[in-house]
């Protein structure tokens, strides 16, 4: 076990200086040039551009420009925005309310999630099952940013029951809409995945044995059937938890939330390669981390899945 | 399934007899009686004509999904939906490239039953022509990562080792990749620039799109390489590979046809993100999502023009899904009725 | 799912926007209501800042409205665009090309080291200097010189054209005569530094010290979130503010911003989305503005483009402009908050003339327009297929929707295909406009940086000039507006611009649309709201209940 870790810790460096070098030549090659941007739209003296070009590599080959990152990476300089702010310090303050927003999002993808399903799966075909199945349509057939709208409108402001946007601090009661949508359409995939699970385990011989042993059916459902259903979401949490760590350019707009996805957005719009290229950087480390706690909770859910 | 191995009862406890445990035991408490022979699933076992060619774990799906009413209901809503996308002119007669401002917002009226969108086109009639170009990316897009992350996962979790490292971290590598960015990359390559269509985007989804895929096969796949019926089938002589694809594989199925018919259903919403950020299909092609996307600042004035396309995107969603409960159900030999 | 995230084209303000400031000089009177509360602070909406805040270096919304108020230059526009001198005493010429400005005395910074002639001359020199890549560096270009400072790899950085005369006094020379150059004077650009930021001019542009009504407060500004400013007590100018100070909240979307004004979160908002246009007059009864400031739309049909070469491409470009129905798409697509171009400025601003002959191009007449296609089709035929499309980058919300309904109207009238080519990123458009690639119109329009017709004419459509998009080149249009600028007086050289928008109007090198007009709204714990000339609000008058 502690091998098999370490082992997927040095599988780290390979895979972040692959993401990086990838991602800076996604940026590389997008089209237009982010200086000329720059003056929008305006006149801008071709001295000026050329001193911008130079100041943040963008005259040089993209092998080079690549390497002088690298180099930069190595004294911990992540480079600057086109701002002329530091990339680790607006990631800094970007990071910590993702991570939030991130955590409650998935906190309760799992919570309702696994509950909804649960119920569902025992009561396949009946009422609950249909309704959780209508309402999971929904979710999934209305896009973020027409639900995230009539949600802030509807209880932040005609209701009045939240503030409809995150303030500056972004604390964590604020930010309990915004996980809301955030989670609903994750939600309608932990829902499924867990009410086929239950219902497929459900037969499953043990569990006759276990009923026929005398175990109450709350003992059944928790212990035999659950834990043995739990790979599949758990997988699947597991995954989300990185796309979630990555941002959401649309619910963080709607409820203006200072996070890592309208960071990230910006910054590919501009073609500002340094923070994209940090922010990547980070997404695949949480990606790798994200997945080893997967595997290793995979040994734990089912004692015959074993690592050397 | 799967067996659990964890011993389920303490034995050191004192057994407490039933009648004392009322309201805790389960509703299908012992009852110590024995049926007679004909009234059991023996018969039927003992019945089998040896003489027949057994059934393969597909024919055997097949035969059982015919009979169930899930399946051809949705079967049914397939067809209906294929049928639009394929003959649109059937079902409405109104250009739905003819906008004018004359008639935006309009409410409905005669020949046009869901009334006009903000620019004045008639949104049933879009709603029916924007049928092709958002079945076909919903349905390739599951395709091609049911295909590519599908087989990756597998050899991923099967395997293991340094096939799993490569392939896995290889996964994490796309999936931290920024859709936006990639698209907005995708779409400058020659061989889209100028003539952008619905496999631009298909494309686009899939390679942005297969990690998730592979991650919860290779996630099934794992689950299942160690069960004892792929001991079994190993021990009598079946190759790992075979092993794999006959056993483990079709054993693994439910949880990817569970994400697969969700994604169908996102991967549609998907391209209506794409195109609404000018990087999915151009505005010439009629799409569901384009529609959605376009009605938003609207919602709170003229919702119909919204709810429409979304209702026939959650229609066909729902077909899918109720598919791919029922070829889940199918494919399960323990879940099946009897 | 992690698609469905990825979504719409919220936040990216408005690039090409740039503002100024409406430091106007109607000091407006102490008629503050009985419940008004001087020393409460406000809050309004706002964006990051996409530049450290130094004068030559900012030019867009998120950092011109934080810069026009902690600081103030040597004139100031009141609410109708009216210069006037703030710590100019005097600015004179007697050729509009060599001019004198003395300052008042007495005047300070907010940290109180005095105000003198060598800090505007250092500032201005600063901006110009190619070394220090400002982007705003060529508004200093009609000054003597800078063809020297601004060349590549220049490492000079004083202009000839500046000499500090004394404490209070400068003098301008400029290479050509140029009668608005005094009205240029309020604009961002031209705004004085003190001593001290040279030193770590880096350190400064985070936290600037200015001369204006309010001043950055200690850490106020957290990036990404809010910009907090408080009333500058060393300023003597007559915007004092009536309020104890501005906190812009910075928003990534309008749309969050407005449910913020809605539920009392937020003040003040100076732009109602695209999904509020239709309902913020029911939305915010009595506490809305919906005015025109100093800006316009049009769409560039490029010259170079063969279709539209010569006397065919004249008519094309007229009967384009005639198949448009401008009051319909103002009326459907933005709820009536608009108004109907009649030429190529705006209405706010001195000198405006709606009836100029020859306007009637821009009225919408189908029979004419179908009559102008098919007499140049008899001269050039219009190849066959070919779709007529209009460029823009649709990262910014509410492009889309008019383009898409002006394509429609053009198709429906001239019997041709036309639609939007959309494009994903503003950098890839400004390219396509750049490097002259584009095969069809593009969307365009221009904001006022400072009060003056010239502004909207000589940028945008002399030969050569740095906005150009079109490559329009009319050697008459550019004798009128050299003319028109060697005039002695502003008023004067009004009369000539519009003769050169006459010319404008038989060649249209850009189809111009419509007036922008700004629609703000505010919350209950406010009064006294008014927007300048420039569509930004009076921040210094408005005053918290």
């Amino acid at each position: 076990m502690v091998m098999f870790t370490l082992r997927r810790f040095l599988q780290l460096i390979p895979v972040f200086f692959g993401a990086t070098l990838l991602v800076y030549f996604l940026v590389f090659a997008t089209p237009g040039d982010p200086i000329a941007a720059l003056s929008g739209g305006k006149p801008m003296a071709p001295a000026v551009q050329a001193a911008l070009r130079a100041q943040y590599n963008l005259d040089q080959p993209f092998w080079i420009q690549y390497g002088l990152y690298l180099k930069n990476l190595v004294t911990l300089n992540l480079g600057q925005t086109f701002s002329g702010q530091d990339v680790s310090a607006v990631i800094g303050r970007a990071y910590p309310v993702t991570a939030r927003l991130a955590f409650m999002a998935l906190a309760i993808e799992a919570i309702f999630g696994v509950l909804f399903g649960v119920i569902a799966g025992l009561r396949k075909g009946k009422l609950f099952d249909a309704t959780v199945l209508v309402a999971s349509l929904v979710v999934i057939a209305v896009p973020t940013f027409v639900l995230g709208f009539v949600l802030q409108l509807v209880i932040g402001v005609q209701l009045g029951w939240a503030r409809p946007t995150v303030s500056g601090a972004a604390p964590w009661n604020e930010l309990i809409l915004p996980a809301l949508v955030l989670g609903l359409v994750s939600l309608a995939y932990v829902i499924r995945l867990t009410r086929a699970s239950i219902s497929e385990n459900m037969n499953a011989d043990y569990v006759r044995t276990a009923t026929a042993k005398g175990l109450s059916r709350g003992r059944v459902v928790l212990v035999h059937i659950l834990r043995n259903s739990l790979i599949p979401v758990v997988t699947f949490l597991g995954a989300d938890l990185g796309s979630l760590m990555g941002g959401a350019i649309v619910t963080e707009g709607i409820f203006n939330v200072p996070g890592v996805g309208n960071l990230l957005y910006k910054a590919i719009l501009k073609g500002e390669s340094a923070t994209v290229v940090a922010v990547v950087g980070i997404l695949v480390i949480v990606f790798v981390v994200a997945n080893l706690v997967v595997d290793l909770l995979y040994a734990w859910l089912d004692p015959r899945i074993r690592y050397v | 399934m799967s067996e659990n191995l964890t011993p389920e009862t303490d034995l050191t406890k004192p057994v407490i007899p039933a009648a004392a445990r009322q309201g805790k035991t389960s509703s299908r408490a012992i009852v110590h009686f024995v049926a007679p022979l004909e009234e059991t699933p023996l018969a039927a076992i003992d019945n089998v004509d040896e003489s027949e060619a057994p059934l393969s774990l597909w024919a055997d799906a097949w035969r059982n999904l015919r009979r169930q009413p899930l399946f051809i209901i949705s079967a049914i809503l397939i067809v209906l939906v294929l049928v639009v996308a394929f003959l649109p002119q059937l079902f409405a007669n109104v250009d739905p490239t003819s906008c004018t401002l004359n008639d935006s917002s309009a409410g409905p009226r005669g020949g046009h039953p869901m009334g006009f969108t903000l620019q004045g086109c008639d949104v049933y009639s879009r709603m029916i022509y924007g049928t092709r170009a958002s079945l076909m990316v919903g349905v390739f897009t599951t395709l091609g990562v049911l295909v590519f992350g599908g087989i990756m996962g597998a050899l991923a979790g099967y395997y293991g080792g340094w096939v799993d490292a490569i392939l896995a971290r290889l996964g994490d590598v796309f999936f931290a990749l920024p859709l936006i960015l990639g698209a907005i990359v995708m779409m400058q390559l020659p061989a889209f620039r100028d003539n952008r269509s619905v496999w631009t985007v298909v494309l686009t989804l899939v390679i942005f799109g297969w990690p998730q895929i592979a991650r919860i096969t290779r996630g099934a796949v794992i689950e299942n390489r160690n069960a004892d019926f792929v001991t079994a089938a190993k021990a009598l002589g079946l190759s790992r590979f075979n092993a794999l694809v006959r056993h483990v594989l079709p054993n693994s199925l439910a949880p990817i046809i569970v994400v697969a018919s969700i994604s169908l259903g996102t991967f549609i919403v998907a391209e209506a993100t794409l195109s609404f950020l000018g990087i999915g299909l151009p505005d010439t092609v009629m799409s569901w999502g384009n529609d959605i996307a376009a009605a938003q600042p609207q919602v709170r004035n003229n919702p119909g023009v919204l709810l429409w396309p979304a209702a026939a995107l959650s229609v066909t969603v729902l077909s899918f899904i109720m598919l791919g409960d029922a070829l889940r159900d199918a494919l399960d030999p323990k879940a099946r009725k009897r | 799912m992690r698609y469905s995230r990825t979504s719409k084209a919220l936040g990216l303000a408005a690039v090409l926007a740039m503002s100024i400031t409406a430091c106007g000089g109607t000091s407006g009177g102490n008629n503050t209501s009985a419940a008004a509360n001087t020393s409460k602070a406000i809050t309004a909406n706002g964006t990051e800042p996409q530049n450290p805040l130094l004068p030559a270096n900012t030019n867009e919304v998120g950092g011109g409205r934080v810069m026009d108020l902690i600081f103030s230059g040597l004139v100031s526009y009141d609410v109708h665009g009216k210069t006037v001198n703030e710590l100019a005493q005097s600015i004179t010429t007697t050729d509009s090309q060599h001019y004198t400005i003395k300052i008042k005395s007495g005047q300070t910074f907010s940290d109180g080291t005095p105000i003198t002639a060598k800090n505007f001359v250092d500032a201005w020199n600063y901006g110009a200097a190619a070394k220090n890549a400002q982007l705003n560096s060529y508004f200093f270009a009609p000054i003597k010189g800078y063809d020297k400072v601004s060349a590549d790899k220049s490492t000079l950085d004083t202009m000839e054209g500046l000499k500090v005369v004394d404490d209070t006094t400068f003098t301008v020379d400029l290479t050509a005569p140029e009668s608005d150059f005094p009205l240029a004077l309020g604009y961002t650009a031209f705004y004085p530094m003190p001593e001290s930021a040279y030193k770590d001019i880096k350190a400064y542009g985070q936290n600037p010290v200015g001369d204006g009504p309010y001043k950055l407060a200690p850490g106020g500004w957290k990036h990404d979130t809010s910009i907090t400013l408080i009333p500058n007590d060393k300023y003597q100018g007559p915007n004092k503010p009536k309020n104890g100070g501005v906190t812009f909240t910075l928003y990534s979307s309008p749309d969050a911003a407005y449910t913020d004004v809605q539920s009392d979160n937020l003040d003040v908002l100076d732009q109602v989305p695209p999904s509020g246009l239709q309902n913020f007059k029911t939305d915010f009864k009595g506490r809305f503005v919906n005015q025109a400031y100093a800006g316009n739309a049009t769409m560039t049909i490029p010259s170079y483009l063969p279709e539209f070469k010569g006397e065919a491409g004249q008519m094309r470009r007229q009967a384009i402009s005639m198949s448009i129905d401008r009051q319909q798409i103002i009326d459907k697509i933005f709820y009536g908050n608009k108004k109907v171009a009649t030429e190529f400025t705006s209405p706010v601003l001195d000198g405006y003339d709606a009836n100029l002959p020859g306007s009637d191009v821009l009225k919408y007449n189908p029979t004419k327009a179908k009559e102008l296609w098919a007499a140049a089709d008899k001269i050039s035929p219009w190849p066959a297929g070919k779709v007529f499309t209009i460029t823009s980058n649709i990262d910014g919300a509410g492009n889309k929707e008019y383009i898409t309904a002006m394509a429609n109207q053009i198709a429906t009238t001239l019997g041709i295909k036309a639609q939007l080519n959309p494009i994903a990123t503003f950098k890839e458009s400004r390219n396509l406009i750049n490097s002259k690639k584009l095969t069809g119109a593009s969307r365009a329009g221009w904001q006022a940086d400072y009060p003056s017709l010239q502004d909207f004419l000589g940028p945008l459509y002399g030969t050569g000039a740095g906005s150009n998009d079109g490559d329009y080149s009319s050697p008459a249009f550019d004798a009128k507006l050299k003319e028109g600028l060697a005039a002695k007086s502003v008023d004067e050289g009004n009369k000539i611009f519009n003769q050169a928008q006459e010319i404008l109007l038989k060649d249209l090198p850009v189809i111009p649309l419509w007036y922008q007009a700004v629609q703000g709204v505010w919350s209950n714990n406010v009064t006294n709201v008014e927007f300048g000339w420039n569509g930004v609000p009076l921040y210094y008058n408005i005053t918290a209940k």
